[in-house]
């Protein structure tokens, strides 16, 4: 618990920073129907993000990682657009439908892949999922010709760009993650999860299905960068296989790392991978409105982050704990005498 | 579309069959011997990673055809290593002359000294390299990228028409074409005290980065009349988040860019964006002049530049029809 409140206490200092900077940053008006203000874009930008993670926080509590969300991102990028862009009938809502049914269902295959490597094959998840990052991103560009596919939909767009008062994209992944709460958190499903990443062969000689609960998460994280990948691609109504979720399993493991999820499996938490995805999100914002410049912007991002994880660490933490009450009393105490 | 799935699917197979035992220099040859009496040209291409670059080989491999040079082409999937074997390869099969896009600046020398000890001259294309030898290349045809900011700054103190707020989507950081379209831009606009860039962030010449900063600047910016983005894709990701703000683009915000493929060209053509600064990747006719020439020991200019335009919204019109690329 005590992890969460760093997460916290990054993302309200970068708030604070923020309104320092920009006063104007929690204005929120009415626009065409829709909210829009700086903390709204935050919460559209960071949904994939956000995703991402929650699937990734599944994968690393079973003491795994997932490598090839990114790619899988550009893959279902890709096939969604090429769909649509070849169809006969390029702006129906059904045309946008079946594209994203057919990249989802490639997904889930994906997902199976991965699963299969790692609960059958018994190999290394970082090694496993690295053939699908590396494969993944050439798949996407054989779909696209290496070209940028643009397309011309409505209902495409409306799942990375559209409003239902919020953003559409925000609203899909705060169900998903009341989805995953629910079914992880009231059922034995959690707990089992957990039991693997404590020790897959205790837990699997205890009759927990560790072979089965480790596919089902992978095929889960997939899916999760699946509808990711349709976000991202349809807030600019375009794939870019080159560009699309580029490094995007780096911030996601970010968020779940910031959340105080260890990697180390068996223990993990959601609120935390959630607020870990708004601490990155926030950042990158944070760096726009505030006119870091460019150069710069990369050390500014690690600075933050290195706060955070350092201030996270056990060592630092025993620090905090070691001195109670004794060392608060004595700086009051010069305070009391000057008042 | 399924056949490309499949396709995919076939060649990803491939790939792990043959990634054990895959030996050869990488240089996939759409030709096979020289003739005798032609020139044959090694051309060791970047990649194809973007519809930009799929133009730039296109135009090679057509022009190539017109001027009846041999062509062996090698597509180098982003990898400087991989260039350097098609490189070798090309030596080894003893070309005439070998052209060259970089991928990296750095570290090209090792391989330049083995063509120069086998006297093969060498043609850089559209990007240089980094190194003290001059005498390692025999010319370096490609855009100017600080000509293209100026061009766009030009335009702009033109038709600037009173005091007006520039917000600049800048290229991926520290790559040449950023900072020379930046410096460009910025010494054209430096006369005219009318014209003041407010905000400059990169977005890393993609859409969704052009998207995510305009959205920003839109909220921290007060007044923004002008974008000027350093590619079209950029630009095109502004136009989304001006749109969302609810104002008008090319109208509102007025914006220049540079470029001009296809999805830029049809914007300017429907008025969303104001004027685009032609980068253009249709050097393969200027390329086997020059490669014919330097075959014959003529002398040519160590720095050629692409033949480039600039298009309105009228010219737009006019030239998006027979739009390559």
């Amino acid at each position: 618990m005590n992890r969460l409140w760093w997460a916290l206490g990054a993302l309200v200092a970068l708030l604070v920073l923020n309104v320092v900077v920009t006063p104007s940053f929690f204005s929120i008006r009415m626009q065409d129907g829709h909210l829009y203000g700086s903390v709204i874009d935050i919460l559209k930008n960071g949904a994939p993000t956000l995703l991402i993670a929650l699937g990734m926080t599944l994968v690393i509590a079973t003491r795994g990682i997932d490598l090839s969300v990114g790619a899988v991102v550009a893959i279902a990028a890709a096939v969604t657009c090429e769909y649509i862009a070849t169809s006969s009938d390029p702006g129906s809502a059904s045309t946008a439908l079946v594209g994203m049914a057919i990249s989802l269902g490639l997904c889930l295959v994906l997902g199976l892949w991965n699963g299969f490597l790692v609960a059958v094959l018994r190999i290394q998840p970082i090694v496993a999922t690295l053939v699908l990052m590396t494969a993944g991103r050439g798949i996407a560009m054989l779909v696209t010709d290496g070209q940028i596919i643009t397309v011309n939909n409505e209902t495409y767009r409306s799942v990375g760009a559209g409003f239902v008062l919020l953003p559409l994209a925000i609203l899909i992944s705060v169900a998903v993650l009341a989805l995953v709460a629910v079914a992880t958190r009231k059922t034995a499903l959690g707990l089992l999860i957990e039991a693997v990443g404590v020790n897959p062969e205790a837990s699997r000689l205890a009759g927990v299905q560790s072979r089965t609960i480790i596919w089902t998460v992978y095929v889960f994280a997939a899916l999760c960068a699946g509808v990711a990948g349709l976000m991202i691609s349809s807030n600019v109504s375009a794939a870019d296989a080159n560009n699309a979720g580029l490094w995007i399993e780096m911030d996601a493991i970010l968020a779940v790392v910031i959340g105080g999820t260890s990697l180390a499996g068996g223990r993990y938490s959601l609120t935390g991978t959630l607020l870990g995805a708004l601490v990155i999100q926030t950042l990158t914002t944070t760096v726009y409105t505030a006119g870091i410049a460019p150069e710069i912007t990369l050390v500014f991002k690690a600075v933050v982050v290195v706060v955070v994880i350092l201030f996270q660490s056990p060592k630092v933490q025993a620090l905090f704990r070691r001195r109670p009450k004794r060392p608060v009393a004595e700086v009051l105490k010069p305070q009391e005498v000057a008042s | 579309m399924l056949k490309k799935i499949t396709a995919a699917a076939g060649v990803v197979l491939l790939s792990v069959l043959t990634a054990c035992g895959s030996g050869d220099g990488g240089a996939s040859s759409t030709n096979s011997g020289g003739s005798k009496d032609g020139i044959t040209m090694g051309f060791a291409q970047v990649g194809a990673e973007s519809g930009w670059r799929t133009a730039n080989t296109k135009s090679i491999q057509d022009e190539a055809k017109a001027a009846g040079i041999d062509l062996k082409f090698s597509d180098g999937q982003q990898k400087q290593e991989n260039q350097i074997k098609a490189i070798r390869s090309f030596i080894q099969q003893k070309v005439d002359v070998i052209a060259f896009s970089p991928v990296v600046e750095t570290g090209w020398d090792a391989v330049l000294e083995e063509a120069k000890a086998a006297n093969i001259p060498v043609i850089l294309t559209d990007r240089a390299i980094d190194s003290d030898d001059e005498s390692l290349y025999a010319t370096f045809l490609g855009s100017d990228f600080v000509e293209e900011g100026r061009k766009a700054g030009k335009w702009l103190a033109e038709n600037a028409g009173g005091p007006v707020n520039v917000v600049e989507l800048q290229g991926t950081t520290g790559s040449a074409p950023a900072n020379d379209r930046k410096k460009g831009f910025a010494e054209t606009i430096a006369s005219k005290p009318d014209i003041k860039v407010v905000a400059s962030q990169t977005g890393d010449f993609t859409r969704s980065g052009g998207k995510q900063v305009m959205e920003a600047f839109l909220k921290s910016v007060p007044k923004i009349d002008v974008v000027y983005a350093h590619n079209d894709d950029m630009g095109l990701g502004a136009i989304e988040a001006i749109k969302a703000a609810g104002k008008v683009p090319g109208k509102d915000i007025r914006i220049i860019t540079v470029d001009a493929v296809k999805d830029g060209m049809t914007a300017l053509a429907a008025g969303e964006i104001n004027y685009i600064v032609e980068c253009s990747p249709l050097l393969g006719k200027q390329l086997m002049e020059l490669a014919k020439k330097v075959v014959a020991g003529e002398q040519v200019p160590k720095r050629v530049v692409t033949e480039e335009t600039t298009f309105t919204q009228e010219q737009a019109k006019a030239a998006l029809p027979t739009r390559q690329y």
